[in-house]
């Protein structure tokens, strides 16, 4: 017997497989590299979303409470005819009311300064709500009523920290004294902060009153562009598919059809503004900054995206429907719009809906067909002039006020986003929805 | 609204056209479906479809007509006199349709008789007060030429649409009697409404084709026209980009080399932060990352794609901007004047393109046969060996694609350089200076005072058909690259 055995602690050789050498080493680090490297790169990008929604979410915030000033005010029928009866009716009820004020500061024991000019200044024109409102309603003279002042602006501003004390330049919209009767009004406790509704259902207002916009018109404009695209792209957009899926025949035709789709899709979208400015205001004569107009625009875009979901859809119907429908009688064009195109609905209802949401966030068409730099500032009168009238849409709202030099319209620009992110959260999720419910896999 | 109205009564012929087709067809055999040819509603629809189509494609037809004929003969009209020096028989043209529409709009306000407005007045000055009262917009003093034009042009229109409606009724009543006439147990129904639908069928297909088509000849018309008042070599090899503001002086400098140079300039910043992120995530994504990690990952970034470049633009113009200038501004490293720079519209557009980058070469790393990765295995080969050696390789066409398509985005977007890069068009190598783009001028020459017939105007349309080719040379060549790298492993 001449069994030796290796002897057990001996050095491991070089090439020896249990032991890592320098080579495998260097090739185990560079795996670890690699497999950092793409981690790094997701982390990098989940960074960049988390950083754009907390900024969306941190600036966009202030747009949706506003402050106001809380304060009883009575007035009594003799004051209101002495009013009504001087020259100026606004400055008479200014003065009441800063008389008031000054009542209800001395209560609290704060020792205010103020003027009619300073209350302009911090709560805009209070004569003219006052008197409009004892106008209309006659009967509440006499006894208190309780008024929610708006604040101007700038004092907003100061209130949620975008202006500050030391910052500050005297203007005609804003003294620094102005602030420390801010700072009095806030120790009386008449300062409220409340929620902005006027801001979800307001229209824009001019470029001196960064206040008083809200993205309400703009909120309409867009829902009737959205009309318009429905009513267009998914009828269209099925048709085209339909023939293209069911009928076309391999020719140089189908071929035409189907390279302009893929084409179509990646146009950038500002040419699509171009054709609309050219042909549908230019050449159709239709009206400028009308949603109908937008909406025509939108459509041809939206289209390739629709075509190419329902394609998609339609060719996830099994053959074996058509096979059956076929083998019972139907007709071709029975078949598929019989039996075909009701499985294919959910399909083609949620790439419809991605469809929309796109559009929906679409901005530099409608820069061109001159829905920018039009200052929406009602609602439309009815449903079918709300077609053709001027407007806006939520996009280009938003652009409006991000190009305004006002840094007051900022905050209304970040609060319009955070509206139309909510609507596109709305859609996604709603297709999301339908395609979980009722996708079937075959 | 008449043309609404003809819609409707049109409509109401159809409905009419349906029920009497449908019974009549009944009424041949008595009641006894089965005699028929058809399903009785197809012959209903029968009607139907000849009273709607013929009338609407008139209708259309003659929508597109008209203005042309009428325009010709208003313009024959004005004679060369009465046009300024510096105007043109367009600008002209554009003052005769606002006072036929300022006319029309005293009429419906009452600041005038139908009669006033129709006939040859002498008063101007009354004549554009009323129009004024009426909300119109009356730019320059009328004159007498125009004025004819005007009323012409409104009288024109005006029988132009009343023989357009007539025609449009009789043709749907021609329509109901040839097709109710056709309605016999023995007429195939069937068969002439299914070809109807398949003409309509490829009617919207062909949608796609027109508006191409659109597309290319709003572009090119409107692009030789700006050749004609602007020298095209002075266009495309000018260096300098200096628009009058006035909208009509010649002193123009209109060169597209700057604007050119500030779109790829910042389409290669976006890249430069797109393609490597996106690129490694894509190959984490489809190599290592584990099925959850992945269902949550990918639908995160893909989030990204989702949002509107609008809000793009703000983090542009309000978070990223100020953030570059406070560390390379000027209490910084001092290279940056202002927040709006070629770095700050090129990094957020970079972060805009990641999931493009990503989810399309996501789809393409997928798309290489696990035979090849086994095989590299098998010979010893790590993980990122393989990816580096074989699948990269074997990706790489499809990945050239995705990165062409990501450039023609970058290239095309508008939002972000709007808000982001700047207005200043300049040749220059500092990413931190603010430069433009052909997108943001398009957006300025065309939303800006300048009149429309003015070079400073069409010089957007020439803008745009750079644009567009530059753009579908870059999705021909990607979407070619593509097929033909997917062709290899099918």
């Amino acid at each position: 017997m001449t069994d030796t055995s290796l002897p057990q602690n001996a050095p491991r050789g070089s090439n020896s497989i249990l032991a890592t050498d320098a080579r495998t080493k260097k090739r185990n680090a560079a795996e670890k590299r690699f497999r950092a490297l793409g981690m790094g790169a997701i982390g990098i990008g989940l960074f960049f979303l988390i950083v754009l929604f907390t900024t969306i979410i941190r600036s966009g915030a202030p747009a949706f409470t506003r402050t106001v000033v809380d304060v009883q005010f009575t007035l009594t029928q003799a004051q209101y005819d002495e009013a009504e009866g001087t020259l100026f009716k606004t400055a008479a009820y200014a003065d009441l009311f800063i008389a008031q004020l000054g009542e209800i500061l001395a209560e609290q024991d704060v020792a205010a300064d103020f003027d009619a000019e300073s209350i302009e200044r911090t709560l805009g024109k209070v004569g003219g709500t006052l008197r409009e409102f004892y106008r209309a309603n006659e009967d509440q003279l006499d006894q208190p009523v309780n008024f929610s002042l708006a604040t101007s602006s700038r004092v907003d501003g100061y209130l949620k920290g975008r202006v500050t004390l030391e910052g500050i330049e005297d203007s005609r919209f804003l003294m620094a004294s102005d602030l420390d009767l801010v700072d009095e009004l806030q120790a009386a406790g008449v300062i409220k902060s409340e929620f902005n509704w006027p801001f979800i259902t307001g229209a824009d207002s001019g470029v001196d009153n960064p206040g008083g916009a809200g993205i309400g018109a703009s909120v309409v404009g867009s829902f009737f562009m959205m009309l318009v695209v429905l009513a267009l792209a998914l009828p269209i957009g099925v048709a085209a598919s339909i023939y293209l899926e069911e009928f076309a025949v391999q020719n140089r035709f189908t071929d035409l059809i189907e390279v302009n789709i893929s084409n179509l899709a990646a146009v950038p979208s500002i040419v699509f503004g171009i054709l609309g400015l050219a042909v549908f205001i230019q050449f159709a004569g239709l009206p400028q900054s009308a949603p109908l107009v937008g909406g025509l625009v939108l459509t041809l875009m939206t289209l390739p995206t629709i075509i190419i979901s329902t394609r998609a859809a339609l060719k996830a119907v099994p053959p074996s429907i058509r096979e059956a429908a076929l083998g019972v009688g139907a007709s071709k064009m029975q078949t598929v719009f019989h039996h075909v195109l009701p499985l294919a609905m959910p399909g083609i209802l949620t790439g419809t809906i991605i469809g929309l949401a796109q559009a929906l966030g679409e901005t530099a068409p409608l820069l061109l067909i001159g829905m920018v730099g039009f200052v929406a500032r009602g609602y439309p009168d009815g449903f079918l002039t709300g077609f053709t009238e001027a407007n806006s849409a939520m996009p280009a709202q938003i652009y409006t006020w991000a190009a305004r030099a006002d840094a007051a319209f900022y905050d209304k620009a970040w609060g319009g986003i955070i509206i139309l992110l909510i609507f596109l959260m709305f859609m996604n999720i709603l297709a999301v929805i339908l395609r979980r419910r009722f996708e079937r896999r075959w | 609204m008449p043309i609404l109205w003809l819609f409707l009564i049109v409509l109401a012929i159809a409905a009419a056209g349906y029920v009497i087709g449908r019974s009549r067809a009944v009424a041949s055999v008595g009641g006894d479906h089965r005699k028929m040819h058809s399903l009785a509603s197809f012959y209903g629809s029968n009607v139907a479809i000849k009273v709607f189509v013929p009338a609407f494609l008139f209708t259309i037809a003659w929508l597109l007509v008209q203005p042309i004929v009428v325009n010709a003969t208003v313009s024959d009209m004005i004679p060369e006199a009465a046009i300024a020096d510096n105007s043109s028989r367009g600008l002209v043209m554009a003052e005769v349709r606002r006072i036929a529409d300022g006319l029309d709009s005293a009429v419906a306000a009452g600041g005038m008789s139908a009669d006033f407005a129709r006939t040859p007045q002498t008063d101007l000055d009354d004549v554009t007060q009323r129009i004024k009262d009426a909300g119109g917009v009356v730019t320059s003093d009328i004159t007498a030429p125009v004025l004819n034009a005007a009323q012409r042009y409104r009288a024109m229109n005006g029988t132009g649409n009343f023989i357009m409606s007539g025609l449009a009724i009789l043709i749907a009543l021609g329509g109901a009697w040839w097709g109710i006439r056709e309605s016999h147990a023995d007429f195939r129904a069937r068969n002439t409404v299914e070809t109807s639908i398949r003409a309509l069928l490829i009617g919207a297909a062909s949608i796609a084709i027109l508006t191409t088509l659109g597309i290319v000849l709003s572009l090119i018309f409107n692009t030789i026209e700006f050749f004609r008042l602007y020298p095209a070599a002075d266009f495309f090899f000018g260096t300098n980009w200096a628009p009058s503001f006035s909208g009509r002086g010649g002193s123009s400098d209109l060169g597209v080399l700057p604007l050119l140079w500030g779109t790829f300039y910042i389409s290669i910043v976006a890249l430069a932060v797109a393609v490597p992120i996106g690129l490694f995530a894509a190959i984490y994504l489809s190599e290592y990352a584990s099925k959850r990690v992945r269902s949550v990952a990918k639908p995160l970034l893909e989030v990204l794609a989702g949002i509107p470049t609008i809000v793009y633009g703000l983090f542009a113009l309000l978070t990223v901007g100020p953030l570059l200038l406070e560390i390379f501004g000027k209490d910084g490293l001092g290279w940056m004047q202002a927040g709006t720079a070629v770095m700050t519209a090129g990094l957020v557009m970079g972060i805009m393109l990641i999931p493009f980058v990503s989810s399309l070469s996501d789809d393409i790393i997928n798309a290489v046969p696990q035979a090849l990765r086994d095989g590299s295995y098998g010979l010893g080969a790590t993980q990122s060996e393989t990816i580096k050696q074989v699948v990269l390789p074997a990706a790489l066409p499809g990945i050239v694609g995705a990165i062409l398509l990501a450039a023609s985005r970058a290239i095309g977007e508008t939002m972000i350089v709007v808000l982001g890069a700047g207005a200043a068009a300049r040749l220059s190598l500092n990413p931190f200076e603010a430069m433009t783009t052909v997108t943001a001028k398009i957006v300025s020459q065309l939303t800006g005072d300048a009149d429309f017939a003015s070079p400073e105007a069409l010089v957007a349309f020439a803008l745009g058909m750079t644009l567009f080719v530059i753009t579908l040379a870059l999705n021909v060549l990607a979407l070619y690259i593509v097929r033909k790298y997917r062709e290899q492993y099918e």
